[in-house]
């Protein structure tokens, strides 16, 4: 088995920063979860939450996209 | 490093090759007047824009057509947005806000089309939308409560032991806004369009061809509803940047 130490640690690294998108995934699950149930129980309120559901979402998202842009650039520019 | 994986045998591909900026005219060095495909894309989502806003609604018809409908819907969208969450002093950046919104969506759309290129999944292009929102935001707010825009950070409804640590923290959270504004675009666009170009490598392999394809069709699905949202989101957040500008209070 051959190839540098540095580009096998960027590999590693790769694999290990994805981990951070299943905390966002439970996040943004989160979030939808609770704007379902608080919608189901009071339904002409729910349409003027939308805009902050989806806000709340692209905040949550935010941080495991900041995980897979990690990840990419271990992968492919070290 | 991607030169080393030149010389591997086997699946080799390079999906962040997409993203680089290459002269339109075959030049070699990238000056800062130098046509570059970023370029080109810039011009043409102003021209998908201008064609769109100005000649679509130019007969100003009092029963739309199709064009000038869209154009209408765009436009009462973002004032009902900027109404709601700004209020009625924030109505009057409407025009910068409209010119944001406009621009990244007709940008991420055109990034969809095969063989064509992402303007904003580059964070240069990214930063500096979100650092001119970050320094108009806080120029305005100096502008129109002078030195009262500090009551921004100032806790009011904390016990009062509490209020200088806050206001650290408040403080804090507030530069980094510009960093999460200008990421949180670039890094969907790039990501979904990354994602995108690794399914479709692994199209190459006949045996699991059908799977990448259904691939494909998802991630690209998933990259239509990012290019709407993710657009949405920065205009709103601009909004609401905007809103605790004109309106300091906590």
């Amino acid at each position: 088995m051959e190839g540098d130490i540095v580009q096998m640690g960027a590999y590693i690294g790769a694999g290990l920063a994805c981990m951070g998108m299943g905390g966002a995934a439970v996040g943004v699950g989160s979030i939808v979860g609770n704007y379902l149930s608080g919608a189901l129980r009071n339904p002409s309120a729910a349409a003027s939450q939308t805009a902050m559901l989806f806000i709340g979402i692209a905040f949550s998202e935010a941080f495991g996209i900041f995980s897979f842009l990690v990840a990419l650039l271990l992968m492919f520019a070290v | 490093m991607a030169a080393e994986a030149q010389s591997e045998t086997g699946l080799v591909f390079h999906p962040m090759e997409q993203f680089t900026i290459e002269p339109l005219f075959g030049e070699g060095p990238i000056h800062w007047y130098t046509l570059t495909n970023q370029t080109l894309w810039m011009a043409i989502a102003v021209l998908v824009i201008f064609l769109l806003l100005v000649v679509g609604t130019s007969r100003r018809a009092l029963v739309p057509n199709r064009i000038q409908s869209i154009g209408e819907l765009a436009y009462g969208f973002i004032y009902k947005m900027v109404e709601d969450v700004a209020g009625k002093e924030g109505v009057k950046f409407f025009p910068y806000i409209m010119t944001l919104f406009m621009f990244i969506v007709v940008a991420n759309f055109l990034g969809l089309i095969p063989m064509s290129f992402s303007t904003t999944s580059h964070i240069a292009v990214t930063v500096v939308m979100a650092l001119l929102v970050f320094v108009s935001v806080t120029l305005i707010g100096f502008y129109k409560h002078g030195i009262g825009f500090l009551k921004l950070f100032w806790v009011s409804s904390a016990p009062m032991a509490l209020r200088p640590v806050l206001a650290i923290i408040e403080l804090i959270s507030y530069f980094v806004r510009p960093v999460s504004h200008s990421i949180r675009l670039a890094g969907n666009v790039m990501a979904g369009h990354a994602v995108i170009e690794v399914f479709a490598a692994f199209a190459a392999i006949l045996a699991i061809a059908p799977l990448s394809l259904l691939g494909i069709i998802a991630m690209f699905g998933m990259d239509v509803l990012v290019a709407f949202v993710q657009a949405y989101v920065f205009t709103i957040l601009t909004c609401v940047y905007l809103k605790d500008a004109l309106h300091p209070a906590h």
